[in-house]
């Protein structure tokens, strides 16, 4: 057979209209990232798994900054042969990526040359640079904490006067806010100092895992890899450590499914010493491993578990229930270990001869040093450091709405961070003329208009990718951060076609099967929805989501590879798990029953 | 006992004196593998037994004088020969003991068995030679088990076998068979299942395949097995097909086998649970490990006692014959290695 057929497209982004009546809100958006001239040429996606939901304008910064940082390290820093960076687009408050491959042999292998010098040193030196890179990390940290609160006296403090500062309280709301916005960015190439790197020494053990078992599960070979005592694992533990504290100090009764946490920490701090000791302990484990935010860093309203507790909360009658049963709730770490070491060993013993074997043990030496990075960045980056980035533009949001400029600090989010430096300058200038602000008058409207507007493109769905479909994906940063291939764009344009098949298939993250009622949460504020042995169906399922699972029976989600974070935790809670499915929310229906086979990576609706 | 040994007593190394399926047996129960008890009539039995009767005509020489390629004589030839064997009577030594080692395998009461040729160059690596020799199952009682291990000596002299050995000139000296008298298992399911797989050669999956009722169903590809994919070393289950399985092989109660139509909720359930997927899963890996190399092995679970019981084990030959090339090869600097993923297509 000899078939040539012309292969069945995406639309185009120029036939991709915006929204009628909001035409506005898109406006806003900066013109760097308006589809335009040249885009119908390339190929984009849906960058569906960091910013799954109608982005408002203010948080659009982390696509830039994260895209700056990202191009900066693979274009420039480490020279990638075959990769430069990835180019971003908004349309209907979508983020749409598409890479920037190189394809010129010369070039890749002039780039060949300088990637080794570059990424091997880091490689070579992983142990201490990454060291160093927590050190970094926590003075950028400390910095962001130490930035004074944005405020606007009426009169200049006397002591400024006695000190001769010279300089008034006004210059320093701009140099706040630059210096906000400029640790934000200085984050992100943090962020991305390792992470292709990191990603790449995994994939390159993976791949061999491939060639050498063509069958071997994805999710076994993460399990080869992952740590025992990665960070993302540590705002559970503290969780299971504050559940095991209550029943120690005789408190545990002051927990019960619903109450809220106010009244929970009310209740204690009336009932004693024993109360107030569970407070400390409390106090010690939101310092710093509550900075956990209930999504993926990526929007402002994801709060995290110190700005409301509910999250953690509402995971703590649970826990305290199966203390009760009898459970100890302690993570096994030597078992943990030695199931590691076996796993690594026995698949070790299966390989055809010595030689294989010893290319094994060099790529799963390097996979270990580097997944220490890979699994740890993201609570001091997208958790730690995003948790306080936001909180502080919400001051400035406070600041404004005082002086008129909208209804609630909440807004400020509705303004790009370009505007939002207008506006803080608008109020510079007012406090200084003594004249009124101008922006009272501008932004409630256009902030009305776009809150509209996000809650329209919400409702609406957006193509997983556009322009026409590339032969292969050989971008190693597409496929390793989106897990993004031929073939996962074979099955996208499948389900275009096959929308009658009761199969939705994806990852298989973490075996077992389960039948159970979906309940489809489209974002992280409808998990009260969730109740004992629904399945959790989902646009990207969040490791901070970890009380959560002790409730669920298995988890589903649109986007994400079986080395996700949320796949780790479900094998941790031994929860089925299939991830990356794609069509997952949109195909299922809230309440319908469905069977989750997660070793085999298949929902079942039934 | 000279002519007789119990599966206890032997183990590969013995292969010359109790055949491929013998040793095999023998070294499974001797790895604490359960397999279906029984004993092995040794080559010597076969050699007393041919020798008295050369005495009154030759048949080694006969043989040997034959021309594979006259297949007129080669067929004249054998049906004399195996007419003559199938009628001569045992050496009484040899009946002596074959009568004293059933009874002690079957006590008192009477008891189905499988009497199973077992040729000391079958289950070598030359798996063309394999299966030529014949098995007689649920066989009943003292005489017809005599009568089925005259049948499978005489199953050396068939026209393919003879033929065979005659086109790569095998000295017939050589040529000697043992028998296999085991109880049957009344298994209520039965199947293969391979330690590597056999549509990609991965050596880290157990492929099990299985169906309703004796496992000849199976091997005869008579009914479509249900089928798993299992990891060897997670026990994750990644494939499971269920088929439709119309029909199971059940012992008939005149002796022999009869084919019978499978009930209707039963035709589409699997036929093994995911706890006997794994106790199958644990016996696979025993059994390599035993052996050292993948293997291909026939189980039945056992009506009664649910019990799994191997019937034979053989390595794996399709995938282990072929010289792969490693997937990959150490590096001098083991960062090279990250080259394959940061290199691009080459």
């Amino acid at each position: 057979m000899n078939r040539q057929e012309a292969p069945k497209g995406f639309p185009l982004p120029s036939s991709l209209k915006v929204i009628a009546g909001t035409e506005r809100a898109q406006a806003a958006y900066p013109y760097t990232v308006q589809f335009g001239k040249g885009d119908d040429e390339r190929f984009w996606f849906y960058n569906s798994m960091h910013f799954p939901e109608p982005m408002s304008c203010f948080d659009m910064v982390t696509a830039e900054a994260a895209y700056c940082a990202l191009g900066a390290a693979n274009t420039r820093v480490h020279c990638l042969p075959t990769t430069l960076g990835i180019d971003h687009r908004i349309i209907n408050g979508r983020v749409y990526i598409g890479g920037n491959a190189v394809t010129d042999p010369q070039q890749i292998a002039r780039r060949t040359e300088e990637f080794q010098k570059r990424a091997f040193y880091y490689y070579e030196n992983w142990e201490r640079l990454y060291g160093q890179w927590k050190g970094k990390m926590l003075a950028l940290i400390r910095e962001a904490e130490a930035l004074p609160k944005p405020a606007l006296p009426e009169f200049e403090p006397l002591e400024h006067v006695h000190q001769g500062r010279g300089i008034a309280s006004n210059h320093y709301l701009l140099d706040t806010y630059q210096r906000t916005l400029e640790g934000y960015f200085r984050m992100w190439h943090h962020h991305f100092e390792f992470l292709l790197l990191g990603y790449g020494a995994y994939l390159t053990f993976f791949a061999f895992c491939k060639k050498a078992f063509p069958e071997i599960a994805d999710q076994t070979v993460a399990r080869m890899v992952a740590g025992i005592e990665a960070e993302i694992f540590r705002p559970d533990e503290e969780l299971r450590r504050l559940a095991r504290r209550a029943v120690d100090l005789g408190v545990d009764g002051k927990f019960t499914d619903g109450v809220p946490a106010e009244i929970v920490i009310r209740s204690l701090e009336a009932c004693g010493a024993p109360g107030k000791e569970w407070l400390k302990e409390l106090a010690a484990s939101r310092d710093p491993w509550f900075n956990i935010n209930v999504g993926d860093g990526f929007y402002h309203y994801h709060r995290s578990w110190n700005d409301d507790l509910s999250m953690p909360f509402a995971g703590l009658p649970g826990y305290i229930a199966r203390l009760r049963a009898g459970e100890t709730l302690e993570r096994p770490f030597e078992k943990l270990q030695e199931e590691r070491r076996q796993l690594i060993a026995e698949y070790r013993e299966l390989l055809g001869s010595e030689e294989e074997r010893a290319a094994y043990d060099q790529m799963i030496t390097l996979a270990h040093r580097v997944f220490p990075y890979v699994e740890g960045h993201k609570f001091y980056c997208e958790h730690w450091y995003t948790n306080l980035f936001f909180n502080k533009i919400r001051e400035f949001g406070a600041l404004l709405a005082s002086h008129g400029f909208f209804a609630d600090a909440e807004d400020v989010f509705h303004l790009t961070h370009y505007e939002l430096e207008s506006a803080i300058v608008d109020l510079m200038n007012a406090w200084s003329t003594g004249s009124a602000p101008r922006g009272p008058a501008h932004w409630p409207a256009l902030i009305a208009e776009r809150r509209a507007a996000i809650e329209e493109w919400a409702r609406h769905e957006t193509p997983p990718a556009l322009g026409p479909v590339p032969d292969v994906i050989d971008d190693p940063a597409i496929v390793m951060l989106w897990g993004i291939t031929r073939e996962s764009l074979d099955t996208w344009l499948k389900a275009g076609e096959e929308g009658a098949s009761s199969e939705i298939r994806g990852f298989a993250a973490s075996s077992g099967v389960v039948e159970g009622t979906a309940r489809v949460v489209k974002s992280v504020e409808e998990i009260g929805r969730l109740q004992a042995g629904d399945i959790l169906v989902c646009q990207v399922t969040n490791p901070t989501w970890a009380p959560i699972f002790q409730k669920i029976a298995a988890a589903v989600s649109d986007i994400g590879g079986s080395m996700s974070h949320a796949a780790i935790v479900a094998r941790e809670f031994g929860l089925p798990a299939v991830v990356g499915t794609g069509t997952a929310t949109s195909r299922i229906r809230d309440g319908q029953r469905v069977r989750v086979d997660g070793g085999r990576g298949i929902v079942t609706l039934l | 006992m000279s002519y007789i040994s119990w599966f206890a007593d032997v183990g590969l190394a013995d292969r010359p004196h109790v055949g491929g399926k013998g040793g095999s047996l023998g070294e499974l129960h001797g790895a604490g593998i359960a397999v279906p008890p029984g004993f092995i009539i040794r080559t010597s039995a076969f050699e007393r037994f041919l020798a008295a009767i050369e005495a009154e005509c030759p048949v080694r020489a006969q043989i040997e004088s034959l021309d594979a390629e006259d297949l007129c004589a080669v067929t004249a030839c054998c049906a004399a020969m195996r007419s003559r064997l199938e009628q001569a009577p045992l050496p009484a030594e040899v009946q002596r003991e074959i009568e004293s080692a059933h009874a002690e395998l079957c006590g008192s009461h009477s008891r189905a068995l499988a009497v199973r040729s077992s040729a000391t160059s079958e289950d070598a690596a030359d798996a063309s030679f394999a299966g030529l020799q014949d098995t007689y199952l649920w066989v009943q009682d003292l005489d017809q088990t005599v009568q089925k291990v005259r049948s499978c000596w005489a199953s050396l002299y068939s026209v393919e076998s003879v033929t065979y050995r005659r086109k790569r000139k095998l000295p017939e000296q050589a040529v000697a068979m043992a028998v296999v008298v085991q109880t049957m298992v009344d298994a209520r399911t039965a199947g293969v299942m391979f330690t590597r797989s056999p549509t990609t050669g991965d050596r880290s999956v157990i492929t099990i395949e299985g169906a309703w009722g004796l496992g000849s169903a199976v091997v005869g590809g008579e009914v479509t097995p249900d089928r798993w994919v299992l990891s060897k070393v997670t026990g994750d289950i990644t494939v499971r097909d269920i088929s439709d399985k119309a029909i199971r092989h059940a012992p008939a109660v005149s002796g022999g086998i009869e084919t019978r139509p499978v009930e209707e909720e039963l035709r589409r359930a699997p036929c093994l649970s995911d706890e006997q997927l794994q106790t199958l899963r644990g016996i696979a890996r025993r059994v390599e490990r035993h052996y050292g190399c993948p293997q291909d092995i026939e189980w039945a679970l056992e009506r009664a006692s649910g019990e799994v019981l191997l019937l034979q084990s053989r390595p794996e030959t399709v995938w282990s014959s072929r010289q792969a090339e490693p997937v990959a090869r150490p590096a001098g600097n083991p960062l090279n290695h990250v080259m394959s993923i940061f290199g691009g297509r080459r």
